[in-house]
């Protein structure tokens, strides 16, 4: 299990990486292990303002559909358009390629408050049964 | 108070092979392992799958009136079955209602009868019920009974590889008695995925040893045949149009809707009969259909069916998925018999959005051994 020490993350699973002055957003490793073989993505429409903790997709498994939610409050200025045609990219490579939104943030403290890898491996650590 | 759930033999083993257990009908069953569904579904499709079913129940039947207590519980004609082969059926109740569907073995012997894990005990008195009548016994003997299947294109080849070279020689629908590192085990060249291969009997005692010789012996290791778990076993019996009870078939459905009347014998006056017989010719209100989405998402048991023209409610969707052989999202819907013919369009209301959906022909995979 990989918890990439670049990002921060929330309680529900997502992952935010501050780039330039754009965050973008993922789910996480342990996100994509639990869910399993993920076979579709819907992602919201660049250009909509969604707040923090606001459902903006579903990552859709083969056993179940998950909401996501943003790290952050903003508007979407860019979608991952290769999840279309290869949702499994989410599963193959969480921490790059399967990046699923960015986000042009209105309140850049946000991103401050959300979990450190250690505290999140932590957090995961205490979902196991 | 929730009652435990049960464990396979293999429980332990599936563990320790890295499988997500999940509750199932009662049961704790491997729902995949490590390289996850979809690989697992290729793997059957392309080379050769195992899987641990012994959730599933065993009915064990004897006596002179067997075939025509048979004939009376089960939609298809089981008297006409000759020994050593065996069919599928439906039982209904009186109204026409599906109570299970079967898998019949006659065996020199005795008659097999193979029944789904959540109905093996309401199945079992059902039989018990009727046999009052009749010259037979019956007896759960699901307990201490182990079943797993092997399914894949190298199916037939690893059993015979087990089994010095018996299984090969078993027709389609065949069952014969096997040895497998010296266990005894009944064999049925039958199967729920689409595939050749075989379902096996055996004593839990033993469910060990032999799962593990058929993994190591060496044309299983050449084809690399791995577990599959339940996940896989649903994206492999879908494509193929298989009913799976709670889904295609319920006590809510005859088969008139679950399009199944092809597994009822009406020569045979069978429980349930003149229900269907009645319904078929009223015509049913809703009728099962197969369609694909023209738009990506994922359709899910439940998700309601709208009509596309003026939106009015049609149906139900009792199986969703992503069908990984047909390489489409697509699914199994009740629907106004209008609606259910191939071309017939619709949309599905999937979490608040309306997908455009097609009805397309059955099945979605032709099986492999037709």
């Amino acid at each position: 299990m990989t918890f990439d020490k670049d990002v921060k993350y929330l309680e529900s699973h997502e992952w935010a990486r501050k780039d330039g002055d754009v965050i973008v957003c993922g789910i996480s490793d342990y996100a994509q292990d639990s869910l399993g073989d993920i076979v579709f993505v819907e992602l919201p429409e660049v250009g909509q303002t969604l707040k923090k903790g606001e459902a903006f997709g579903v990552v859709e498994s083969v056993k179940a559909a998950s909401d996501v939610y943003m790290p952050v409050s903003g508007e979407i200025v860019e979608i991952n358009g290769v999840l279309e045609e290869t949702p499994e990219t989410v599963n193959e490579d969480p921490f790059g390629d399967g990046w699923l939104i960015k986000i042009k943030p209105s309140e850049p403290s946000e991103y401050d408050g959300l979990m450190s890898a250690d505290d999140y491996k932590t957090y995961t650590e205490g979902l196991e049964d | 108070m929730e009652t435990p759930l049960k464990h396979t033999p293999l429980r332990a083993w599936h563990v320790e092979h890295g499988a997500k257990m999940v509750p199932f009908a009662g049961w704790e069953m491997p729902i995949q392992y490590a390289g996850g569904a979809l690989q697992e579904h290729r793997l059957v499709r392309t080379s050769a799958g195992i899987f641990d079913i012994s959730h599933m129940g065993q009915l064990e039947l004897r006596g002179s009136d067997a075939p025509a207590f048979l004939d009376y519980l089960v939609t298809s004609s089981m008297s006409t079955l000759e020994e050593g082969n065996s069919r599928y059926g439906v039982i209904c109740d009186t109204d026409g209602g599906v109570l299970d569907d079967l898998f019949v073995y006659r065996l020199p012997d005795k008659w097999w009868i193979v029944v789904n894990a959540a109905n093996t005990e309401s199945d079992y008195q059902w039989f018990r019920r009727h046999a009052a009548e009749y010259e037979v016994e019956i007896v759960n003997v699901s307990d201490g009974t182990a079943m797993f299947a092997v399914q894949g294109p190298a199916a037939i080849e690893i059993m015979d590889d087990v089994s010095g070279g018996r299984i090969s020689a078993i027709p389609r629908f065949g069952a014969a008695d096997c040895s497998i590192v010296g266990v005894h085990c009944l064999v049925g060249r039958t199967g729920y995925t689409g595939e050749d291969g075989v379902e096996l009997f055996l004593s839990t005692a033993e469910a060990r040893i032999v799962w593990e010789a058929i993994l190591d012996s060496e044309v299983a290791r050449r084809a690399d045949l791995s577990p599959i778990g339940l996940a896989a076993r649903d994206s492999l019996r879908f494509e193929p149009g298989f009913p799976l009870y709670g889904h295609e078939i319920s006590r809510e459905v005859t088969p008139v809707e679950a399009r199944l009347t092809w597994a009822c014998d009406f020569d045979s006056n069978f429980i349930g009969r003149d229900a269907i017989l009645a319904r078929k010719e009223a015509g049913p209100a809703q009728r099962l259909c197969t369609f694909t989405l023209t738009e990506r998402g994922v359709p899910r048991q439940d998700c309601e069916v709208f009509a596309d023209s003026d939106g009015r409610k049609i149906g139900t969707v009792v199986t969703g998925m992503f069908a990984p052989s047909a390489e489409v999202y697509a699914g199994n819907a009740f629907v106004e018999p209008a609606y259910s013919k191939v071309g017939a369009e619709f949309e599905v209301d999937i979490r608040g959005k309306r997908k455009a959906a097609v009805v397309v022909k059955r099945p979605l995979y032709k099986p492999a051994y037709k």
